[in-house]
């Protein structure tokens, strides 16, 4: 186990270094730094400045160890906006974005795996049916557009939700949280279920694949040959196998639910990082860019290594198979 | 308990008298739902495809454009009475109906294109990957799974951040983001079936390689492969339009379904609802209708349920 | 031969039927047969011929569209057709019991053998976790498994498939059930564990009284195990009697010509020294869609004459010995041991 660990550790700092080659080549490679990297209303003599602190006369591999040095320092340069360092910009954007991650992914979660168990039990039934067209319309709902019906309805029309903004938040452990007040969670209500969207689809249809699947399964009617109770045979002999696919799934796509909160945040007006990111793409404000990027690869390594061990967790003949190597 | 499974359903004995194709389209019919959306996928391209005789006026042809008639609701005549705006004007008085319909010529095109070429170059490097094997297919699936665990819009988002906008940057950048799918499709499925006697015969025989690959490895790793591209049109189509919604995707000048509701977001606070909704609309219809057929594709091509 | 005892379970003209698009298929059609306490009967019939249905049926676990259509299953006297689910879930796994074909498909891949044992205990006796846990113990050890407790911690991946199977069989007797319907239990394992699971499971029945419902294909298995024998083709039972009767006088052809088609069954020289060749039943057993009227063998049978075109009635050739055909084989054509 220890040793499976290690391996996928090492993975994940080979992907990271790969990450930040490319970013690299992306960033200083591609076209001019300068252009990248200097405001462009900048001066000549900044222009200059910049040249030699960011160390252009020197050969590649020695801008880059330059480079992933200063990454390591959490040294990503300054923003051109805001003229603080970019990655404190957005580290200090992100609790708002995990939240609304988290938020969306629970409600995806809770209301996915009962939805698609039941779909999954009844596949022929009027219910069974109903679940799964629901969940084709949900993956065919571009997120952006259930973004704007969702305002249109409920912020608009009926008034009951605010239609964007992060509502008052409460510190704890100095971390900024809105799931404390009342308000807050109006507030955050909306974008949770907009972002949830897709994932609940996806979860419904993983569910109910994976209960059919497991109700072929023999194990599934040896344990009714047992004289087990369907409650039993259900939620511990089908759940628990199907749960493997669904944790990693939940895990992986936690990321992607990160990723597609740029477009619920900038919907929703959400002050978290998806928001600066695409208010710094169209200003231009390219160290943000950079940290943003870095930040998320980062984040990603850290969830599919998470996941991987998760799953090793769970799985008995992957958590065996790692131990006795 | 095998026959409690097996007794339902048709006899093989019955399918294999059947032609491939014949039976492919019989029980791609069994599914009235599956047939709505071949229908109504059919009537959104053609939509697509003859736009500019469908669409009531050129919304691109500004002499055609009075903004007298801005924002006027669905329904309303047009102030020379020439027309009617079946689903209301956007704030240039531009027909909401006939920039639906332009709207859907360069969102099906791009999606098309990008699809296209995505899956050929994955599926080329897939194939390669897959009948070659050794050090090739290793970096090459590392570089796909490494890709394949970002999710497209960001992977797409990082290369318009970093090229600029356009046509052919998002296109580019919906390629990139999506070749990754065929080459995995591909190199799984030209691994199970390069492992099969007929490719073991053709090898023997002492055909070309390219011959092999093409003639004979390709045609079988096609089922998966369509299911997979049917799936990515529509992927494709979502991703172009959430990047020109954010602004990142198309131009002004090239206004997809995308940017159509990008403009109308504005007026959704006053109740100006149909100048967003309607384009929404349109692109649910483009992305649902791919989907439920990919969705039937997926169980007809499907060898596992194919029983069923 | 036990001497005639109540038995356990009385199973009289059981039809299962299965409702499709096309009309309704009969998988299983008026099967009778009864087994005593302690007594082995093997059900043998080729894959698709109801056999493994017949013991679903008499488990109440039949999956729709399939369900029982007629006929009676008494076990101990009680009629167990038109129990309510929870009656059926009491009587499963508590008086009834099954083991499986496959015993690396029968355990739940990812909980150990404890739990799987251990709530089997508990779905029909109130008793604590550590007293199931006592009883999973004592029937893994009754099974022959080394180590119990060690195994008992175990995932089912650990184990080797003759030891999965023993632990299945561990789980079937965990509540002393009446009855064990075993569906080909040793097909999936090497021939050497085939035989030591064979010979256990006869004694653990013989020694608790239970009965033991054996299903197979292979004749082989019941020749040296089965107390009495139905074979079974097309949903119907064609012949049944004692492995003797069934085994040295077959009487239906097609019993006849499942024996020839056994190489153990085979394996004795004829009169010249030489071993006889295997002969194979002409044609394929029909899908259960297009069973062929009156007698389903027909179309194979080298006897059939215009009188099988009507359903043959069951016939008693000598005591016990009960076969469905109107030209049964004279019972000097039999395999002489």
């Amino acid at each position: 186990m220890t040793l499976f660990i290690l391996r996928r550790m090492l993975q994940a700092f080979n992907v990271l270094f790969v990450m930040s080659l490319l970013v690299f080549a992306g960033v200083y490679a591609i076209g001019n730094p300068l252009d990248l990297l200097v405001d462009p209303n900048a001066t000549a003599e900044d222009m200059a400045r910049a040249a030699a602190s960011l160390g252009l006369d020197q050969p590649l591999w020695a801008q880059y160890a330059r480079f992933l040095g200063n990454a390591l320092q959490g040294d990503l340069g300054n923003s051109f906006i805001h003229g603080v360092p970019a990655l404190g910009l957005i580290v200090e954007r992100l609790p708002a974005t995990l939240e609304l991650a988290v938020v969306a992914m629970l409600i995806a979660v809770l209301l996915g795996i009962p939805l698609g168990l039941w779909a999954g039990l009844r596949p022929d039934s009027w219910s069974g049916r109903t679940i799964m067209a629901g969940s084709i319309l949900g993956f065919s709902l571009p997120t952006f557009w259930v973004g704007l019906m969702l305002i249109m309805v409920f912020a608009v029309q009926l008034g009951w939700l605010p239609a964007s903004g992060r509502g008052p938040t409460a510190e704890v452990l100095g971390v900024p949280i809105s799931l404390l007040t009342a308000d807050g969670w109006r507030h955050l209500l909306l974008p949770a279920a907009n972002l949830a969207l897709f994932k609940l689809s996806l979860i419904i249809r993983l569910t109910r694949s994976g209960t059919r699947e497991a109700l072929l399964q023999d194990y599934v009617k040896f344990a009714r040959a047992k004289g087990l109770s369907n409650a039993r045979v259900v939620g511990v002999h089908v759940l628990k196998n199907i749960l493997i696919p669904i944790v990693t799934v939940v895990g992986l796509e936690f990321g992607s639910l990160i990723a597609f909160s740029v477009v619920t945040e900038s919907i929703f007006a959400w002050p978290g990082m998806g928001k600066l990111l695409l208010d710094s793409i169209t200003q231009l404000d390219r160290p943000v860019v950079v940290a943003y990027l870095l930040l998320v690869v980062t984040l990603y390594v850290v969830i599919n290594l998470a996941v991987d061990l998760l799953y090793a967790a769970l799985d008995p003949r992957v958590r065996l198979a790692g131990a006795s190597q | 308990m095998s026959e409690a499974n097996i007794l339902p359903t048709a006899s093989p004995a019955e399918a294999d008298v059947e032609r491939p194709l014949r039976r492919l389209v019989r029980m791609y019919a069994e599914s009235r739902v599956a047939l709505f959306g071949l229908a109504l996928l059919l009537v959104v391209i053609l939509a697509a495809l003859f736009a500019p005789w469908l669409a009531p006026q050129n919304p691109y042809d500004l002499m055609q454009l009075d903004m007298l008639d801005g924002r006027l609701p669905p329904g309303s005549a047009s102030g020379d009475g020439r027309l009617t705006y079946l689903l209301g004007t956007d704030e240039q008085g531009r027909d909401m109906l006939s920039a639906i319909l332009y709207g859907l010529r360069i969102s099906v095109g791009v999606g098309v294109v990008a699809t296209l070429m995505a899956l050929a170059i994955g599926m080329a490097l897939g194939l390669a990957a897959g009948y070659f094997g050794g050090r090739f297919d290793a970096i090459l699936m590392r570089i796909a799974d490494i890709q394949l665990s970002f999710p497209s819009i960001l992977v797409a988002m990082i290369l318009l951040a970093l090229f600029g906008q356009g046509i052919d940057k998002i296109v580019i950048a919906l390629v990139a983001a999506q070749w990754a799918y065929y080459a995995r499709t591909t190199r799984s499925a030209a691994l199970v079936e390069g492992r099969k006697e007929y490719i073991e015969a053709a090898r023997l025989l002492g055909l070309s390689t390219p011959r092999i690959l093409f003639r004979h490895l390709l045609p079988n790793c096609l089922p998966p492969l369509i299911v997979v591209a049917a799936l990515q049109v529509a992927a494709a189509i979502a991703l172009e339009a959430t990047l020109s919604f954010l602004g990142l995707g198309l131009p002004v000048t090239e206004p997809s379904l995308g940017l159509l509701i990008a403009n109308g977001f504005q007026y959704l606070y006053s109740g100006r609802y149909w100048i967003s909704v309607f384009p929404g609309v349109a692109l649910l219809l483009l992305i649902l209708a791919i989907n439920l057929v990919a969705d039937q594709l997926r169980d007809v091509l499907n060898p596992r349920l194919q029983s069923q | 031969m036990n001497a005639p005892r109540e038995p356990t379970l009385v199973v009289d003209r059981l039809t299962t039927r299965f409702a499709s698009r096309s009309g309704a298929v009969t998988a299983v059609d008026e099967v009778s047969f009864s087994v005593a306490p302690g007594e082995v009967l093997g059900l043998v019939g080729e894959s698709g011929s109801g056999k493994s249905l017949t013991g679903f049926s008499i488990l109440g676990l039949v999956d729709p569209p399939g369900e029982i259509a007629a006929g009676s299953i008494r076990l101990k006297g009680r009629e167990l057709r038109g129990l309510s689910a929870r009656e059926w879930r009491a009587l499963r796994g508590d008086r009834i019991a099954m083991i499986f074909q496959d015993p690396m498909m029968t355990l739940n891949p990812v909980l150990r053998i404890d739990t799987q044992m251990i709530e089997t205990v508990r779905a029909h006796r109130h008793v604590g976790r550590d007293a199931a846990r006592e009883l999973a113990r004592d029937a893994l050890a009754r099974v022959g498994i080394p180590s119990p407790d060690e195994r008992l911690r175990a995932y089912p991946h650990q184990l080797s498939g003759g030891m999965r199977q023993r632990v299945a069989i561990a789980i079937a007797l965990l509540n002393a059930p009446d009855l064990i319907i075993a569906d080909e239990p040793t097909t999936a394992l090497d021939v050497t564990i085939q035989a030591q699971i064979l010979f256990e499971m006869q004694t653990l029945c013989r020694e608790s009284g239970t009965a033991l419902i054996w299903i197979t294909h292979d004749l082989a298995v019941v020749a040296g195990l089965a107390d009495r024998v139905c074979v079974m083709y097309a949903g119907r039972i064609v012949e049944q009697g004692s492995t003797a009767q069934v085994l040295e006088t077959p009487a239906h052809p097609y019993t006849r010509g499942l024996l020839d088609s056994t190489p153990a069954a085979n394996a004795q020289p004829d009169e010249g020294g030489q071993p006889q060749p295997l002969r194979q039943i002409p044609g394929m057993a029909p899908s259960l869609k297009e069973i062929p009227a009156g007698c389903a063998f027909r179309p194979r049978c080298t006897h059939a004459s215009e009188l099988c075109e009507q359903v043959p009635p069951a016939v008693e050739l000598a005591p016990g010995h009960v076969a469905r055909c109107f030209h049964p084989l004279p019972a000097t054509q039999g395999v002489k041991p």
